[in-house]
């Protein structure tokens, strides 16, 4: 396959989004919680997590997995791709995109997924233990895997172009939209991307605890305070969005109506860490990275959406490599991912729809929780209320557990 | 049990492998083929092995690869009883 520079009119950029969040399903409901500080955070209902020492996380609540997804497909898929499948068909049909009337061979699929189907493997592994392995599923084969959500998207839809899916958790909300653009350079005209996790489990759960990066404060309000001085780790939470993503030419030839475009993009992993030494970070390269691609100096990025990891180190980390660019208080920085919880793969996917959003209403929406920024960190963070932009360049940070950074310019057109 | 039904079939289906969106099960779905129903092999594997455990008739996969409607996973199903 050949690659195409791609010309100004070429450019990628977002047509579609699909959003499945702890504080709402769909995207206008997403965003109007959203601006008005609205958290989906609480006690972790999808099981009992009473002896677990971390009870708190951003369920989506208002989905039904039976109501939203076809029968047969909802039997062979987690959770975490029927959010994925919903967010998805949602984004095609805002995007006005008729995947009946394309090429399938120009359609594309990359999603991304940290997780895969936990929760589903969970009932079949209690089934192997309590009955017996003749009791597992088939569909254990294909629900746990994290490509199912891409792979079911593209078969639902009819799409054959390139498929993929990028595990880089955290950041791999962002990476997929990079390699989104690239397939863009070569022959698809139309990705569904973005990603989704959902790994509230018990199985899953102990997973992510293991990390010891986790809130166990069981007060809502006060479990996930990114950039505090109170900061005790993150909650978890379940879902995230998909994207339309396009080029301007051919999306506005069709009659759509982008709301930005994606600028630009760079990545970069973090060295080893040395027992004894301050871990080094290099998300500042990938911020410099994304800003010189798109041709953009720091004083025209209106908004930062932080990656917010809410552990005192790493968010001083962050603090240095946004001050070290933008200079201190130089931008205003904003974490709406405190209402919640951090989604994983599907945790960068939600900030950059939220971050088109601003783009499109001019509004910067809140970070929830936080009283005071730690002065340390000489961050203008958008705290309690939404802020009124314009925004017309916005850039989206995210970290990837094991040394993954991402960064993502969003610019209006 | 002395004779499976289709009725029997029907509900395993809907149970294990989901409910078609083009189809009804209640309609007379006995001679269509599964792949006409919406069940692909991994449905039509994952419907005998909860017959085995219901049933208690035990399937091998060769003979899962010749049940190509639900008729004829009956069928079986009942020549299995009455041997």
């Amino acid at each position: 396959m050949t690659e195409r520079t791609l010309a100004g009119g070429e450019r990628p950029v977002v047509t579609g989004i699909g959003v499945a969040a702890p504080n709402g399903l769909g995207t206008q409901a997403y965003w109007s919680a959203t601006l008005d500080g609205k958290s989906g955070l609480g006690r972790i209902t999808r099981f009992d997590s009473e002896r677990y020492p971390v009870r708190v996380a951003g369920e989506v609540s208002e989905f039904d997995d039976t109501e939203h997804v076809p029968s047969r497909l909802a039997v062979q898929t987690d959770h975490w791709s029927h959010l994925g499948l919903t967010a998805a068909d949602m984004a095609l049909r805002d995007a006005g995109v008729e995947p009946g009337e394309l090429p399938e061979y120009a359609m594309a699929v990359v999603t991304a997924s940290s997780s895969g189907g936990t929760e589903f493997g969970q009932r079949e592994i209690e089934k192997l233990w309590s009955q017996g392995s003749q009791y597992v599923g088939v569909y254990q084969s294909i629900a746990w895997f994290y490509a199912a959500t891409t792979g079911q998207i593209s078969i639902r839809y009819g799409m054959r172009g390139p498929c993929g899916v990028i595990c880089s958790e955290q950041a791999g909300g962002l990476d997929v939209v990079a390699q989104a653009r690239r397939l863009l350079r070569q022959d698809a005209t139309v990705v569904v991307t973005g990603g989704t996790d959902a790994s509230l489990c018990p199985y899953g759960l102990v997973a992510q605890i293991s990390t010891g990066l986790l809130s166990t404060r069981d007060d809502p309000e006060r479990a996930y305070l990114p950039f505090d001085a109170e900061a005790c780790g993150y909650v978890p939470g379940e879902g995230g969005a998909m994207l339309i993503v396009e080029s301007q030419a051919e999306a506005l030839a069709r009659g759509a109506r982008p709301y930005g475009a994606i600028a630009g993009y760079g990545a970069t992993f973090d060295p080893r860490p040395v027992q004894g030494q301050e871990s080094r970070s290099n998300l500042q390269r990938a911020i410099t990275l994304a800003l010189e691609e798109a041709k953009v100096i720091p004083d025209q990025v209106d908004v930062v959406f932080a990656d917010a990891l809410g552990v005192p180190e790493a968010d001083l980390a962050e603090a240095r490599a946004i001050s070290a660019v933008f200079g201190p208080y130089g931008v205003p920085v904003t974490a709406p991912k405190t209402m919640t919880g951090r989604l994983y793969a599907g945790g960068a996917a939600l900030d950059l729809a939220t971050a088109l959003l601003a783009i499109r209403d001019g509004v910067i929406p809140p970070t929830v929780g936080v009283r005071a920024t730690a002065p340390a960190y000489e961050l203008d963070l958008v705290r309690s209320a939404a802020r009124d932009g314009p925004v017309r360049r916005a850039l989206v940070l995210a970290r990837g557990h094991g040394g993954f950074n991402a960064a993502l310019l969003v610019t209006d057109l | 049990m002395t004779t499976f039904t289709l009725d029997d079939m029907r509900r395993i289906m809907g149970g294990c492998a989901g409910v078609p969106d083009t189809v009804d099960l209640a309609d007379d779905i006995g001679e269509v083929s599964f792949v006409e129903l919406g069940y692909d092999s991994l449905a039509v594997l994952e419907m005998a092995a909860r017959i085995q455990q219901q049933i208690g008739v035990r399937i091998p996969d060769d003979a899962v690869d010749e049940m190509k409607t639900p008729q004829a996973a009956v069928d079986y199903v009942n020549r299995r009883l009455a041997a």
